[in-house]
C-alpha cells in the first residue's frame, strides 16, 4: 500500500512538473518519471506485461523520439525575459484574442473536472480487485489469444493506421528529392 | 523462511559486487588481449602481470578533478551517467545464472540464482535496454558541446536501429522456449541429442544468435559499432566532457553492458547453465565458461576489425539485419508451428 502511494505521488507530481518546467528537455524526462511510476503502478495491480510494455513503448520508444526532436530543434526555453517583456507591451493589442481561447480552456478544465468527480463517484469499495479477472490480464498467451480473436477487427485497423503513418512518413521525408538535383561535386 | 531470505540477499549483493569486479576484470582482458594481438606486454608493473592495473586506474579517477563546463546543464550533465550506470545494473537483475540450489543442505529450500524471478524477465531486459539510450543522449546534450551532441545522436539513431533486429532476435528464441522467462528458455535447452551435441538454440537457431550478437554489440556501442565514441571524428564521443568518477561511470557501464549482454546470449542462446559434460551441482561454472568466451569474442572483434562508416552501418542495420531477423522468425515461427521443435 505504501508503495501505491509512492508510485501515486510521483506520477501525479512528475506530470505536473511536466507542464510547469520552462525547458522542454526537462519535460520530456518528467513525463518519462511519470511512466515510470505509472508502470510501477501496473505492477503492484500484478500485470507485469502492461508494466514493461509501458516501459518499452511509451518510455523507451516514443519519448526518445520526443527527445531528439525537443534536443535537435533546440527549442528555446519558454517565457525568458525577453518574451515576458514583449508579452507585457503587446498585452493589451492582444487580451480581446487571448480572451477566447482563455474561456475554451477554463470550459475544458471545468468538463475535465466534473467528468473526474463523475468517474470518482462510479468507483466503489466492493469488487474493485479481481484475482481472476487479474490473471486473465498479466498473463501474455491470454492477452495475444484476445488480441487476435475478440478484438482483431481492432488490432488489424491499427495495423493499418499504423502502416498508413509509416508510408506518409516517408512520402513527407522523400519529397524533397522531386527537385532537381543539385550538380555533383567535382 | 529467513535462511532463504538471507540467501537472496547474499545473492543480491554477490552479483552487485561480481559486476563491479568484473568491470575491472574486463579492462585488464582488454588490455591484455589487445597488448597481445599487437604484439606487446600490455599492463605488466601493477601486481602480478598488471592485475591490480584496473584498480591503480579507478584510484587515479578517484583523486582526479571533477571538471563540469561552464555552458553544461548542472543537473542533468550529473544525471546522465547515473542513469547509464544504473541502466547497466539493473538489467542483470532478471538475469538466471544457475539451477535452483540449496548451497548444499544449508537451505531447508531451495533458492534459483538470480536476483528476480520475473515472468516477462526477457521484455524487461529489453526494456532495460531501451532506457539505457537515455543515459548517452543526456550526456550529449548535456554537455554543451558539440562533439558530445553528435556521439549522443549518432549513439540514439544506432541503438534505436539496431534495436529491433535486437527484439526479432529475442522473439524467434520466445517462439522456440514459448515462454517469456529467461529460467524457461534455459530449462527448454537442456539435454543433448546422441549425447554430445546439446540442444542450445544456437544449433537450432544460428542465424538468431548472430543477429542477436550483432545487435548486441551495437547496443553496447562497442567497436566496429562505436561511433558514439569515435576518437578520431569527435575527440571522446558523448563522454569527451566527462572527467573523474562521472567518467568512470560511463566507462563502467560500458563493461557492465557487455557482461550482461553476454549473459543474456548465453541463457537465449547457449544453453545458460546447462552444459554437456558439467554435472548441473555446478552448472553456474558452465555459465560462467560461455560469458568468459563470448566476452573475450568482444574484445577479440575489437581489436580485429576496423570501425565501419556512419552510413555502411544504418544501411547494414536497416537493409540486412532487420529484414534478415524477420525472415528468421518468420521462419521460425513456421517451423515451430508445423513441426514442433
Amino acid at each position: 500500500m505504501l508503495l501505491f502511494y509512492v508510485f501515486a505521488l510521483v506520477a501525479v507530481v512528475a506530470s505536473l512538473l511536466v507542464i510547469a518546467q520552462r525547458n522542454p528537455v526537462y519535460s520530456v524526462l518528467l513525463l518519462i518519471a511519470s511512466f515510470g511510476a505509472l508502470s510501477g503502478l501496473y505492477v503492484l495491480l500484478d500485470a507485469p506485461f502492461a508494466a514493461v510494455i509501458q516501459i518499452v513503448v511509451y518510455a523507451g520508444a516514443i519519448l526518445v523520439l520526443f527527445l531528439f526532436v525537443v534536443m535537435l530543434l533546440n527549442a528555446p526555453h519558454e517565457d525568458t525575459d525577453e518574451d515576458l517583456l514583449r508579452l507585457k507591451t503587446i498585452n493589451a493589442a492582444t487580451s480581446r484574442l487571448r480572451g477566447g481561447p482563455m474561456l475554451f480552456g477554463v470550459a475544458l478544465a471545468s468538463l475535465f473536472i466534473v467528468e473526474l468527480l463523475w468517474a470518482l463517484n462510479r468507483v466503489t469499495g466492493a469488487g474493485r480487485f479481481d484475482p481472476a479477472a487479474a490473471d486473465s490480464v498479466s498473463s501474455v498467451a491470454a492477452i495475444g489469444r484476445v488480441l487476435f480473436t475478440d478484438y482483431r477487427f481492432a488490432f488489424e485497423v491499427t495495423s493499418v493506421l499504423i502502416l498508413v503513418a509509416m508510408v506518409g512518413a516517408v512520402v513527407l521525408a522523400r519529397r524533397e528529392e522531386a527537385a532537381p538535383a543539385p550538380p555533383a561535386r567535382k | 523462511m529467513n535462511a532463504v531470505l538471507i540467501a537472496e540477499i547474499v545473492i543480491l549483493g554477490f552479483v552487485f559486487h561480481a559486476l563491479l569486479i568484473s568491470a575491472a576484470a574486463m579492462v585488464w582482458v582488454e588490455r591484455k588481449v589487445a597488448a597481445w594481438l599487437q604484439q606487446r606486454l600490455g599492463p605488466i608493473l601493477v601486481g602480478p602481470a598488471g592485475l591490480l592495473q584496473p584498480f591503480a586506474d579507478i584510484i587515479k579517477l578517484i583523486f582526479k578533478e571533477e571538471l563540469r563546463p561552464a555552458a553544461a546543464d548542472k543537473w542533468l550533465f550529473y544525471l546522465a551517467p547515473a542513469i547509464s550506470a544504473t541502466c547497466s545494473f539493473a538489467a542483470f537483475a532478471v538475469v538466471p545464472f544457475g539451477g535452483e540450489t540449496t548451497f548444499m543442505g544449508l537451505l531447508d529450500r531451495p533458492v534459483k540464482l538470480q536476483v528476480a524471478d520475473v515472468n516477462v524477465a526477457v521484455l524487461v531486459i529489453f526494456a532495460i535496454a531501451s532506457m539505457s539510450v537515455y543515459g548517452i543522449v543526456l550526456a550529449g546534450w548535456a554537455s554543451n558541446s558539440k562533439y558530445s551532441l553528435l556521439g549522443a545522436l549518432r549513439s540514439s539513431a544506432q541503438m534505436i536501429s539496431y534495436e529491433l533486429s535486437y527484439g526479432m532476435a529475442l522473439a524467434s528464441v520466445l517462439v522456440m522456449a514459448n515462454s517469456l522467462s529467461l529460467t524457461d528458455i534455459v530449462n527448454a535447452q537442456e539435454g543433448a541429442w546422441l549425447g554430445v551435441l546439446p540442444r542450445w538454440f544456437v544449433v537450432l537457431n544460428p542465424v538468431g544468435f548472430l543477429i542477436f550478437f550483432t545487435a548486441g554489440i551495437a547496443e553496447t556501442n562497442r567497436a566496429p559499432f562505436d561511433f558514439p565514441e569515435a576518437e578520431q571524428e569527435l575527440v571522446a564521443g558523448y563522454h569527451t566532457e566527462y572527467s573523474s568518477m562521472s567518467f568512470a561511470l560511463f566507462f563502467q557501464a560500458e563493461y557492465v553492458n557487455m557482461v550482461t549482454v553476454s549473459a543474456v546470449a548465453t541463457d537465449l542462446f547457449l544453453g545458460g547453465w546447462h552444459t554437456p559434460l558439467i554435472p548441473a551441482a555446478i552448472g553456474w561454472f558452465g555459465f560462467l565458461l560461455k560469458i568468459s568466451f563470448l566476452l573475450f569474442f568482444y574484445v577479440w572483434m575489437r581489436w580485429t576489425l576496423p570501425r565501419y562508416r556512419y552510413d555502411q552501418l544504418m544501411a547494414f542495420g536497416w537493409k540486412v539485419l532487420l529484414p534478415v531477423s524477420v525472415l528468421n522468425l518468420l521462419f521460425v515461427s513456421a517451423w515451430v508451428l508445423y513441426f514442433g521443435f
